[in-house]
């Protein structure tokens, strides 16, 4: 009798201790409130905020004017990304130096790799220069699985809000009219602004430009630019002498005037190739938030577009 | 059985494809642009005959391992194989009969480095599958110098890591690190990280580098040093410091406004390379770690943190459980990294404290409590892309004899080819103690070391 009484007390207290770990847990996801949504990088988190509007929290772990390849895993995101209702990655490889250990770490199981708040863009978009044949580190820091500079393709664009916008439904039905609406304005919005950007960039159809690292070839096919060198000589790796030289030659024979810089960049090199060959050295934001004025997804296209205008007009 | 059915493949692709050869032969007639048509055609399809011969080169290797394992029966004559055994339907979704006769060949897809375009697709690689993503690092390093108390070897290759990491499932991740060394095969860490728990927590079970201060934790090939600070090898454990096999929970705790903090608890076999030593199960160690950090501005941080540890002193016979080991850590990082220029400028200040109070026998055999301190401070600072300098403080007293004192500086210059390859080179001076009250050796020594990194890319360490 007493022996019984005793275990009774010791399963009280195990329930007990279960209930305090369970109110330790999770909390339940309050209706009512903001979705959380973290992003990997700032474009994403412009997109998301297209489409979530106001029922949605968006924020980016790197910043517009980082290289997206390295982004320290700083323990101030795990408290943001351990919030998170969702996480909206670039994928195809390009946080792999940083993410992984975040992900880990953030002991949030919404965002694991897998769970229903892990979202990759990638899987949304047209993909570019995936390599194909044999894939070596002699080609650099190449990327297997595609290029993963995508967003700046407006119909990718376009595409992934597509996406966010059918997982943000799945997160939160009964929003789903809200985010329909939201989806289908932001649709038209960017069909006439790329009608007008394409409008822009048409008279300077097949230009020839180089660039320091492979970020553009999105864009490049989307506005028909053409993109004939790099300043690296390959992906991450830094420029040396001897492709600078070659770099030199190439522009001259084929009278390139424009040097597209990523705002993280370097440019030394790239001033010296420019005053070399005669062209011009633009610094051009691949990512919203590259410069202030830059807050969105359509203001990034408007900067870059008009900036490449301005430097083709001066380059005649 | 097998062989029939592959020649009786080879017989119908041969005849499908002369089929299909005739009927596009009468459709051109006599258009000259249909014979251009025609030639980039048969360009296409030699290089997919290519392509396919590859392929089927693989499968005879496959059919002919099958073979060896069941008789030593002779091969047939491969040739026959090459040119037609390819074009098993079904096998092949591009079968030459939609490709070429529709759409003509784009020329680009004829380069030898072809560009494919993907629309709508699924983020995933064939190569990879399932396999767990894996790296190799090797760690070569040559000594030149003097160094009577500690010498090492003039040429090694110090350590081969072969890293292996995968998502085992939606609950769980692995991490296994095994270091290939001059004298044998350690596994380094191997654990299972749980990060779906309730009441955020993440725990890791399996062996791995205690979370005891940041030196400890950090591979050999990750340090921004060659070697590891006096400290670390007097009080810690050395190379390989307090690593075992236990259980670690972590958790985030209520930190002030802007403050990250984290407590770590974690309990271990004991047995730890010279600090510890398990006679008895119920002989485990344990290690608690507390860290504090916070963003000073968006390009500099401070990271804070102190450790404790205790197990049973490894005196290398088994005087009973009342031996114990107590170790206290403290240590503090300031890094500057501007984010605009990451990867030209950055900056990093580290120095750590270790306390040591050991018991064990006295050179007379009685019973002692040996208290030792060491630290060491050093800093690195990226000059540009490709150069980092650095340089290492180091002062640190014997576990053993807390009077004995070690004291050293280390300057190190690092060169980046590219973000997988390192070479380093590290001039270090000690003035180490040799165990004669006040009499010390020096030691004047040249370390170089390249490092090459194959296979995934793994995280890099913050």
């Amino acid at each position: 009798m007493h022996r019984c009484s005793f275990g009774g007390r010791l399963t009280a207290v195990f329930t007990a201790l279960a209930f305090s770990m369970a109110l330790l847990g999770p909390a339940p996801a309050r209706a009512a409130g903001k979705l959380k949504i973290m992003t990997a990088t700032t474009d994403l988190a412009a997109l998301a905020e297209e489409v979530g509007g106001e029922k949605i929290e968006a924020e980016s772990i790197a910043r517009g004017y980082q290289d997206p390849h390295f982004v320290d895993a700083k323990p101030s995101f795990l408290l943001k990304l351990k919030r998170a209702d969702l996480l909206i990655v670039v994928g195809l490889e390009l946080e792999i130096g940083w993410l992984p250990p975040l992900i880990t770490q953030s002991t949030n199981p919404k965002i694991q790799v897998g769970a229903p708040g892990y979202f990759d863009a990638s899987r949304f978009a047209k993909i570019l220069e995936i390599p194909t044949g044999q894939v070596t580190r002699a080609e650099g820091d190449v990327h297997p699985l595609g290029n993963p500079h995508y967003w700046l393709d407006p119909e990718n664009g376009l595409r992934i809000a597509k996406g966010i916008a059918d997982k943000l439904t799945e997160t939160r039905p009964e929003d789903a009219a809200y985010f329909a609406q939201r989806y289908a304005d932001f649709e038209r919005r960017l069909k006439q602004a790329d009608e007008r950007w394409l409008t822009e960039m048409k008279p300077y159809a097949g230009r020839k430009i180089v660039t320091y690292h492979r970020s553009w070839p999105n864009f490049a096919e989307h506005f028909h630019l053409n993109v004939v060198g790099y300043v690296e000589p390959r992906p991450g790796i830094p420029p040396s002498p001897q492709h600078t030289v070659e770099l030199m030659h190439l522009m001259k024979r084929e009278n390139v005037k424009v040097i597209v810089v990523e705002p993280y960049f370097d440019l030394k090199t790239p001033n010296a190739v420019a005053r070399e060959t005669g062209a011009q050295v633009l610094v051009l934001p691949p990512s919203v938030g590259g410069e202030k004025e830059i807050t969105d997804y359509f203001k990034l296209f408007d900067y870059d577009i008009s900036k490449l205008k301005q430097a083709f007009d001066a380059a005649h | 059985m097998k062989k029939a059915l592959m020649v009786s493949a080879i017989l119908f692709l041969c005849s499908a494809l002369r089929a299909q050869e005739s009927t596009t032969a009468q459709a051109s007639g006599g258009i000259s642009s249909a014979v251009l048509v025609q030639e980039t055609r048969m360009r296409t399809l030699e290089q997919q005959v290519r392509t396919l011969a590859e392929e089927v080169a693989v499968l005879r290797g496959e059919l002919k391992a099958v073979r060896d394992a069941k008789s030593a029966e002779p091969a047939s004559d491969p040739r026959i194989l090459l040119t037609a055994a390819h074009v098993e339907p079904g096998m092949l979704p591009a079968n030459p009969s939609s490709v070429p006769a529709s759409a003509p060949p784009d020329p680009a897809s004829a380069a030898p480095q072809v560009t494919q375009t993907q629309i709508y697709g699924g983020a995933t690689s064939n190569a990879k599958l399932l396999n767990p993503d894996i790296s190799l690092i090797g760690d070569f390093i040559g000594t030149a110098g003097r160094n009577d108390l500690s010498p090492s070897r003039s040429l090694e290759l110090h350590e081969s890591e072969v890293g292996m990491q995968a998502i085992i499932d939606p609950y769980a991740r692995a991490d296994a690190f095994i270091s290939f060394g001059e004298t044998g095969v350690n596994v380094e860490e191997a654990y299972v990280t749980f990060t779906s728990l309730p009441a955020g927590l993440l725990m890791k079970v399996g062996k791995m580098r205690a979370d005891f201060g940041k030196v400890n934790t950090i591979h050999n090939h990750a340090l921004p040093y060659i070697d590891r600070p006096l400290a670390t090898n007097n009080l810690v454990g050395g190379e390989d410091g307090i690593d075992d096999a236990g259980i670690s929970i972590t958790r985030f705790l209520p930190a002030p406004k802007n403050w990250f903090a984290e407590g770590t608890a974690q309990v271990f076999r004991g047995d730890s390379s010279t600090v510890y030593a398990a006679n008895r199960r119920q002989d485990l160690s344990v290690v608690g770690h507390l860290r504090a950090y916070r963003d000073l501005s968006e390009s500099t941080n401070l990271d804070l943190g102190v450790s404790y540890s205790r197990g049973h002193s490894n005196l290398g016979f088994d005087f009973g459980p009342n031996f114990l080991t107590n170790l206290y850590g403290g240590d503090a990082t300031l890094r500057w990294k501007p984010l605009r220029r990451a990867i030209y400028k950055n900056f990093l200040f580290r120095t750590e404290l270790f306390w040591s109070a050991r018991d064990q026998l006295s050179p007379l055999n009685i019973f002692q409590t040996q208290h030792a301190f060491g630290m060491y401070s050093s800093a690195e600072y990226r000059v540009n892309r490709r150069w980092t300098v650095g340089g290492r403080f180091d002062r640190s007293g014997h576990a053993t004899d807390g009077t004995q004192t070690d004291t050293g500086f280390s300057g190190i210059l690092t060169y980046w080819p590219s973000e997988f390859s390192q070479i380093r080179g590290q001039y270090r001076f000690g003035h180490l103690a040799i165990g004669i009250p006040g009499d010390f050796s020096n030691a004047n020594e040249f370390l170089f070391q390249f490092l090459f990194v194959m296979g995934a890319h793994g995280a890099h360490p913050f």
